[in-house]
This record gives structure tokens, C-alpha cells and sequence, in this order.
């Protein structure tokens, strides 16, 4: 492709994943842009794991402050006070992804997301959001779309034993090995907010409880006012009392919406770090894929649930951009 | 998923890891984040720079370091109040005995071969503890609970064997790139460079080879007036030029194929001065002899280019020179290492101009090294996610949740909208020899074969004993030990080379062996039925082993008519796995659909048994860069790099 070749520092470091992927693949991803939001476990993992991959460069927000739940699923911040004391989670994080690989360039961005305007993200090819609101969500997405080139836009959350990703690639042309020869395949991808507008009548009926499950919960805590994750044992009423006005007005059997599986989100929703790993392996696997135009990307959703676990994908997409 | 319940049962648990690479440091850490107080860490390993693209606790300043310390150490920086147990150690250590892991609740592998995986396994059913097994490679993965008397142990399915390819197809009729590797690496290699005493088979390859045998053996041999620029191109002619030229000369071969083409230095190098054509001295700056290159001094930087028949040739002269010169102490030890820079450019050139010969494909120099090592490709995100799911297995495990086991396999392709697939685990194989002690069947000659064939052909190599002892009713035939006197020795040498028939008591059809390794205990019988003959080609060991099971894989070149190991000293040859490697394959699953996980039904679980993908994880174990993974590695791409 673009004909620059890789250094023999590159090549000896990355030589077992050439091996997977392709120099091709390697020399795109050493000029990859990416931005993660939300620094939880989930996130810690993924940044991980690009890092190793060999990505350009990594920017981090997030201003909050680390405390002790912070820590609990989070192997990139060290559990002294003094040290992670009076520094952000992303200033924390930061600091020890660099040590990870020094070929890539890991900084922290001040400020609030979404006082970021379009110009921002056109800095960067695959941005990440985690914990964050409906409305956030939708619209980070949005200014990914508004720009001329194609950022890739993810959302990841991790709650008690379940895990769930969104990918929206907009319009994503790759190849593929298809027996002895090389294909080229383009999908069309649906919005956050166009994805989520499906009616749910129309998906398939073994769709995973999981994504239900999470609708459920996003809408509860936007109706609420709540902030993302802030919910407990005592809002377990309110959100089956939701689930049921949700099931009712979407003609879908409430069973497809266990109690038992809102009570596990509602009372447990931090990180269960084997999940974590998961969730951050798929997700990270996936911004490579998008970032080298190999192989098939998933589409749209992904879930992982410890108690039956299965790993599903669902496509989730609006009529117009086709399914 | 995370109740107090689950708390209480990881506090309490004392696990062991064997393994801290790839698998192993994504386990370590997600283990200490999920609250594990009290972590044993077995690796004999040291950390090496290819290792840092995946295995993320360690640093470039650690290569050298044992993987279990630096492992142990990065894993205490956030998680401090855990307790770590590094052993810098081989697994197979007679101290990691059947007492060392009765401490252990769970034990979790996160191994790269076989042979450990097999060990581990042993240990685990004589302690009574459950293991937690996993491997991975590229993008797929699996994790597997093996429990005594609940689920299959690691033994229970057929293992697939390392590749091995027919002499004849190495000696003189090579078809694929990897042939030419194999006969460049295990034969030409070897003989030049390795124990001149050791067998080998270079120089097969007519029907005349005995009648030229005299010839031949003076070949390899510098002559005292010749200079090392004389003898490498000597060896050049001889390998390249003549012995194709003899291969040639015996019609019967070439009949159905096309005939190879005899390389000769004045061809390949017509237009060079005969004069050295590399500088040494390029390496003149550093006295460490690991860092000699071939490519170096003739100033070739990028190992993905393929070179042209005259770059082949120049390296081959300049790496042959610089083992002479520059590793002159090492000649007559060294084995193939593939992270020795100069084996590789000298297996890569020879092997080219080899595949020039014979009208096949030649390859840069990283696609040579990863045939040749048989490195193993790997990604960081499928070692977190199949760390993440052993955690899951292992917590089950400790909470005896006996009916929420799975085996999970984690997939590059969706199936069934699945990219983790959970299946629940098999019942153990009744007829185990492992784990259930049913005897084996062993036929042999017991009127030509010596006790000494059994074990190096069956006890050793296939049912992986280290320190067996072998017993024919109350009598010891046989045992080892540090702690054994010496008339003892000598009267199970004396045993042990004496025919079956003839032995005291002797051994014949009917006769039960009794095979036990003092370190695994594991115990087996062997039922002995007599046979008078075998055939060569397909029994080549003179005997046959059955209850026990390996997945054979000896390439059939298809052509069974030509035979050209006359003189040969072995019937095949063996591509051994890389060691550093984490993967080691799903097994083709060919089971009862009652056996299938209950979340399944028949038909999705005839899809998973016709699944193209659990079928292709089977063959792909061992060479790996010849079909890439559908992922895309097209060779086609990284040869037309420009």
C-alpha cells in the first residue's frame, strides 16, 4: 500500500502478530488515531490491548477523580493513595499504559466530551465511549458522522456478569480471504440512535435478553435523570414497572426481559473483571479490524452474559441502511 | 455473578497457574483483580522481545528475567496485599509432585505443548484436582474443565501428533516450500553445522547412494588447502548442483513430475567476481556471536522481501562463511534455533534455492523463520478473552457448580451468531487409558523385538512417561532413578536388551505388562499379543499400540511407488512445535449429540460437529503459515510488497 516499511524494531516486536494480520494491517495501525472516554475496567483492558497492537496514538478523557470503585476493576491504576491521589483517572491510566509499549504515543485530553466540537474528533479514526448517557452516546456519535472522513464509533459497558458493545462503522469496505482469493465487501451500518429506534417487535425472536436488558436501563436512568451506573437495589421496582410500560408499548412478551436479569444489572452493576477482559478482548480485536479493512467486522451489537456464556452478535438495524 | 457467596470461595482458594506467557499473564492479572488471595505461578521460561507484543506485564528491560518473577512482580504493583508463589521451573520438576498440588483447589494451564499439558493432566487425576485447560492461536482459542469422574480428562480425545513428513519427499521429491524448509533445516543445516556423528539423511536420494556412500561421506569435510570461500561454493555445486543431477539420473522418479533443475554457483552468480562478495566486516563491531547476520554485512535490511535466485546464493555463501569464521566453536553442536539469526538466513537461502530447483514459490525471510520455527502467531485480545473465561471456569469450579461447566471456544468466525461458543463438557471416555485404567493392546514380535524398542518407541514417546517402571507380574523389568544401585542398573540393561521371548519370564502373546511413572502416578497394563511381521511403510515402528489414540498426520505426498530410502535411518521426519508458542488446538469434536450441551439442540449441535472452523483449528495446529487464517494474511500481499 502505502509503501513505508516497517522499522526492525517494529518487526521484531510485533513479529508473532504480523504473523496474524499482515505488515499491511501493522503499518495502518501504527498511524491510527484513537479515543477512549471512560476509563473503567472495560476500557482499561481495550486500551491494553491496542497499545500492544501498535496503534499511532491513544488519547484518554476523563477527568473524574480515581476513588476506591474505581480501582476495583482496574489494573492500570495503582491502589496507593499517594499516588493516585488528586490526579485524574485519566493522568493515572496514561501513566501506565506508556510503560506498555514505547512505540505509541499514549495522551490525556482535559475537558468535558461534550464540549468538544466536530473538529475534535476529526482528529481521531476509532473513537470509544463507556459509562455515558443515552444522550451523550447519541450525540458523540453523531459528530463522528457529520465529518468528511470515516471515524469509527464504538459504545462498551460491563454490568455484574453481562457485557455489551456497539459498533457503527457508517459505510466500512474491506477484504476478506474467501477460500484462495481476496474479496472486497462493504457494509452499511446503522446509528446508535438509529439502532436503538428499531422496534423491537421486528427483531429476531431469539435476540439476546441482554440487549433488551440494557435498553431498560438506559431509559430508566435518562427518564430519571440519573447518571450513568447511578442506580441501586432500591430503583429495582421502578425499572420492572418501566420494563413493563416498555414491553407493553414495544409488543414484546415481558419474558423476553427476565426479572432476574435487571435484578443482577439493577443491585450488582460493577465490573466483573473476567468480563471485563471479554468485553475488552472483542472490542479490541474489532478497532483492529476496522482499522486494517480485514476481515469481518462485527455488526452491530455484541454481548457476552458469564452465566450462559455465550459470546452473541445481533444486528440491530434500521430498514434504510439494510441488515 | 459477583454474590458474597462467589467472594467467600475466591478468598478462600489457593490456585495453581503453570504457564505465565501469553494465557499466563492475562490470567495472573485478571485472577488478582477478581480477587484471588493466594496465587502459585509455575514457568520455566525466560522473557524474549518477541514476547512483549502480547504478554503485557513484562518490559524490553526484562528480557532475560524468569516470566514467573517479573509476572509476579508486575501483578503486586496493583495488587499488593495478594500473596504470588513464582517458580522459575520446569512443570515436570520431580518436586512438583502429587503432594504439591494436593494443596490446590484449581489448577489453570496456560500451556505451549503437549507434552506439559499431558504431564499436568496426570498429576491433576492422581491429586483429585480439577484442571482448567486453554489454548490459543491467531484469533481462536478454547477453554476445557477437566474434573476426575465428572468430565473427560485432557487425555480422553485424540491429541493431534506433530507433522511429519516422508523421507523421500525432503530427500528428492519436494512439492512445497515447507519440504525445502524441512530439508534445509533438519538435513543440510545439521550436517553442516550440527554433530557430525549424528545420522542423517542428506545424502539419499538414488537407488546408488550405497555404491557413492564413500564419496559422499568426504563431501562435507573441509579439505585442508581450502579456503572457506572454496568449500562454501564446493558445498554449493555438491548439494545444489550434483545430487540433483543424480536424482535425475534415475527416470523411474521423474516419469509423473517435473524434473528439478541442477543449480550450479557459476549460474547463479555468473556475473559476481569470484572473489568474497560480502564484509564481514560489517559484524566486525560486535564480538557476540548471536549477532552475526548474513544479511548485515551484505546490507539487506527487510526480512519481508523475497530474494532473487543470486541474493539466495550470496547469503547462503555469506552465512555458511560466517558460521566458519565468525562461530567457529559452535560448529559441530548447534541445532536450528529460530531465534538465531544466522540459522535462519542460512535455512531461508538454502531452502530458496532449493525450491528454485524444483520449480516451487521461494519466500522472504519472515515467512521462511515462521515455517522453520514453527512459530505459532498470536494476539494479545485472544489470550484476555480466554484468560477471562477460564476465571469464569475456575470459579465454577471452586463452587462445585458441577452443572454450569463449559467448554467455550472462542472463534474467528461467527457461528450461529456466535463468536463465544459454550459447550457443555463431555463425559470421560470409558476407555481412557488414563483416567480409566483400561488396559492398552500392544502388537509386537515378541521373537524379535527387545523390551529397550517398548520403551522408546511406545512408553517414552507416546504415553509420555519421563520415569517409567515396567513390571511383568511381581518382576521389575525395568526402572529409573537417581537412587538405584548399580547391579541393579546392569541387570535392567541386561533386560532390557534382550529379546521378549527370551527374557526369564518370558514375554509373549497374552503376557500383561504393567507400565507406571513414578512421577505422574499413572498407571497402565499393557495386554501383548504377538505378530509375526508389519509393514514398513505404514508400521514403521515394528509394532502396534491400540487404546491409545493420536491423530495421525504423516503427509501423504500421494505417490507410495518411489522408493528412495534405501540406507534411510529414519522413516519420517518431525517438524517440532515452536516452544514459546501458547497454542495447542481444539480437537475435532466427533461426538453422541446426547453428549451436546443441554442449551443446544440436535441441530445446532450437528452444526457445531460439521462446523468448518472446529475442523480447520484441528488441521492447522502445527504449520502455520501455509494457510493462514481467513483473517487475510494473503501471501500473495506480502510478496508483492513493493
Amino acid at each position: 500500500m502505502d509503501g513505508e516499511e516497517l522499522t526492525e524494531q517494529e518487526t521484531a516486536l510485533y513479529d508473532r502478530q504480523i504473523r496474524v494480520w499482515g505488515a499491511d494491517a501493522q503499518r495502518r495501525l501504527s498511524k491510527a488515531h484513537i479515543l477512549v472516554y471512560g476509563m473503567k475496567g472495560t476500557v482499561a483492558e481495550f486500551c491494553k490491548n491496542i497499545v500492544l497492537a501498535g496503534v499511532g496514538s491513544l488519547t484518554l478523557v476523563d477527568d473524574r477523580v480515581a476513588t476506591e470503585e474505581s480501582l476495583a476493576a482496574n489494573f492500570l491504576i495503582p491502589p496507593d493513595e499517594n499516588v493516585y491521589g488528586g490526579k485524574t483517572l485519566a493522568e493515572l491510566c496514561c501513566d501506565s499504559l506508556k510503560d506498555f509499549n514505547p512505540m505509541v504515543r499514549v495522551l490525556v485530553e482535559k475537558g468535558d466530551l461534550l464540549s468538544f466540537g466536530v473538529d475534535f474528533y476529526s482528529k481521531f479514526d476509532v473513537v470509544v465511549v463507556c459509562c455515558s448517557s443515552l444522550a451523550t452516546k447519541k450525540l458523540i456519535n453523531d459528530k463522528c458522522r457529520k465529518l468528511s472522513k470515516r471515524v469509527a464509533f464504538y459504545t462498551v459497558d460491563c454490568k455484574d456478569s453481562c457485557g455489551e458493545i456497539f459498533v457503527d462503522l457508517q459505510l466500512h469496505r474491506y477484504s476478506k480471504k474467501k477460500l484462495e482469493e481476496t474479496i472486497e465487501c462493504e457494509l452499511n451500518y446503522s446509528s446508535f440512535e438509529e439502532a436503538i429506534s428499531v422496534p423491537w417487535r421486528t427483531l429476531p425472536r431469539r435476540a439476546s435478553k441482554v440487549y433488551f436488558a440494557m435498553r431498560v436501563l438506559e431509559s430508566f436512568e435518562e427518564a430519571e435523570g440519573r447518571k450513568p451506573g447511578e442506580i441501586s437495589a432500591d430503583d429495582l421496582p421502578c425499572v420492572l414497572k418501566l420494563k413493563k410500560e416498555l414491553c407493553e408499548s414495544q409488543s414484546l412478551n415481558e419474558s423476553h426481559i427476565p426479572d432476574g436479569l435487571l435484578e443482577r444489572l439493577v443491585t450488582n452493576g460493577r465490573e466483573f473483571p473476567p468480563v471485563c477482559a471479554i468485553i475488552g478482548g472483542i472490542l479490541g480485536q474489532e478497532v483492529i479490524k476496522a482499522i486494517s479493512g480485514k476481515g469481518d467486522p462485527l455488526k452491530n451489537f455484541f454481548f457476552f452474559d458469564a452465566m450462559d456464556g455465550k459470546g452473541v452478535i445481533e444486528d440491530v438495524s434500521s430498514s434504510n441502511t439494510g441488515s | 455473578m459477583a454474590s458474597h457467596h462467589h467472594f467467600s470461595v475466591i478468598k478462600g482458594s489457593k490456585v495453581l497457574m503453570v504457564g505465565a506467557g501469553g494465557i499466563g499473564c492475562e490470567l495472573l492479572k485478571t485472577l488478582a483483580l477478581s480477587g484471588f488471595q493466594d496465587i502459585h505461578i509455575i514457568d520455566m521460561d525466560t522473557i524474549e522481545v518477541s514476547n512483549l507484543n502480547r504478554q503485557f506485564l513484562f518490559r524490553q528491560s526484562h528480557v532475560g528475567q524468569s516470566k514467573a518473577r517479573v509476572a509476579r512482580d508486575a501483578v503486586l504493583k496493583f495488587r499488593p496485599e495478594i500473596s504470588i508463589t513464582p517458580y522459575h521451573a520446569n512443570v515436570k520438576d520431580p518436586n512438583f509432585d502429587v503432594d504439591f498440588y494436593k494443596q490446590f483447589n484449581v489448577v489453570l494451564n496456560g500451556l505451549d505443548n503437549l507434552d506439559a499439558r499431558r504431564h499436568v493432566n496426570r498429576l491433576c487425576l492422581a491429586a483429585d484436582v480439577p484442571l482448567v485447560e486453554s489454548g490459543t492461536t491467531g484469533f481462536l482459542g478454547q477453554v476445557t474443565v477437566h474434573v476426575k469422574g465428572k468430565t473427560e480428562c485432557y487425555e480422553c480425545q485424540p491429541k493431534p501428533a506433530p507433522k511429519t513428513y516422508p523421507v523421500c519427499t525432503i530427500t528428492s521429491t519436494p512439492s512445497k516450500f515447507v519440504h525445502c524448509i524441512v530439508w534445509a533445516k533438519e538435513l543440510l543445516f545439521a550436517k553442516l553445522f550440527g554433530d557430525k556423528n549424528q545420522e542423517n539423511d542428506l545424502n539419499v536420494r538414488s537407488g546408488d547412494a550405497a555404491s557413492s556412500s564413500n564419496h559422499v561421506e568426504d563431501v562435507f569435510e573441509r579439505r585442508n588447502d581450502e579456503d572457506i570461500d572454496q568449500y562454501g561454493r564446493r558445498i554449493y555445486d555438491h548439494v545444489f548442483g550434483y545430487n540433483i543431477e543424480m536424482a535425475l539420473s534415475n527416470e523411474e522418479t521423474w516419469k509423473n513430475r517435473n524434473r528439478p533443475k541442477p543449480i550450479y554457483i557459476r549460474d547463479s552468480l555468473h556475473d559476481e567476481p569470484t572473489q568474497q562478495n560480502g564484509n564481514v566486516e560489517k559484524n566486525g563491531g560486535t564480538n557476540d556471536p548471536s549477532s552475526v547476520s548474513a544479511m548485515a554485512s551484505l546490507g539487506m535490511k527487510n526480512p519481508q522481501d523475497i530474494w532473487s535466485l543470486k541474493e539466495n546464493s550470496k547469503i547462503f555463501l555469506e552465512a555458511l562463511k560466517l558460521f566458519f569464521l565468525k562461530r567457529e566453536k559452535e560448529v559441530g553442536n548447534l541445532t536450528f534455533d529460530k531465534d538465531d539469526q544466522l540459522a535462519v538466513e542460512f535455512v531461508t537461502a538454502a531452502a530458496n534455492i532449493r525450491a528454485t530447483s524444483f520449480g516451487i514459490p521461494l519466500h522472504s525471510l519472515f515467512e521462511a523463520k515462521g515455517i522453520a520455527g514453527n512459530i505459532v502467531h498470536a494476539v494479545a485480545t485472544t489470550n484476555a478473552i480466554i484468560a477471562g473465561l477460564i476465571v469464569i471456569e475456575a470459579i465454577k469450579v471452586l463452587q462445585n457448580d458441577t452443572k454450569r461447566y463449559r467448554m467455550t471456544y472462542c472463534l474467528e468466525h461467527p457461528s450461529r451468531k456466535m463468536l463465544l461458543m459454550p459447550v457443555e463438557p463431555f463425559e470421560p471416555n470409558k476407555s481412557c487409558y488414563v483416567c480409566s485404567e483400561t488396559p492398552l493392546l500392544l502388537e509386537i514380535n515378541t521373537h524379535r523385538s527387545k523390551l529397550s524398542e517398548i520403551i522408546e518407541k511406545i512408553v517414552k514417546p507416546k504415553l509420555g512417561m519421563s520415569a517409567p517402571i515396567i513390571m511383568h507380574g511381581a518382576e521389575v523389568l525395568y526402572e529409573t532413578g537417581d537412587d538405584l544401585d548399580e547391579d541393579l542398573l546392569a541387570s535392567y540393561a541386561a533386560k532390557v536388551d534382550k529379546v521378549l521371548s527370551e527374557l526369564n519370564s518370558p514375554i509373549t502373546g497374552g503376557s500383561m505388562l504393567t507400565v507406571s511413572d513414578l512421577y505422574q502416578e499413572l498407571r497402565c497394563s499393557i495386554n501383548i499379543k504377538h505378530r509375526e511381521e508389519f509393514d514398513e511403510e505404514k508400521e514403521p515402528d515394528g509394532m502396534v499400540l491400540s487404546g491409545w489414540s493420536q491423530a495421525s498426520s504423516v503427509e501423504n505426498d500421494g505417490d507410495k511407488s518411489v522408493d528412495h530410502n534405501a540406507g534411510s535411518t529414519s522413516e519420517s521426519l518431525t517438524v517440532e512445535t515452536e516452544k514459546d508458542s501458547e497454542a495447542e488446538i481444539v480437537s475435532g469434536k466427533k461426538r453422541k449429540l446426547s453428549e451436546v450441551s443441554e442449551d443446544v439442540t440436535p441441530s445446532d449441535a450437528q452444526e457445531i460437529r460439521a462446523n468448518k472452523k472446529l475442523e480447520v483449528l484441528d488441521e492447522d495446529d502445527d504449520i502455520v503459515m501455509l494457510d493462514g487464517g481467513d483473517f487475510g494474511i494473503s501471501k500473495k500481499k506480502i510478496q508483492s510488497h513493493p
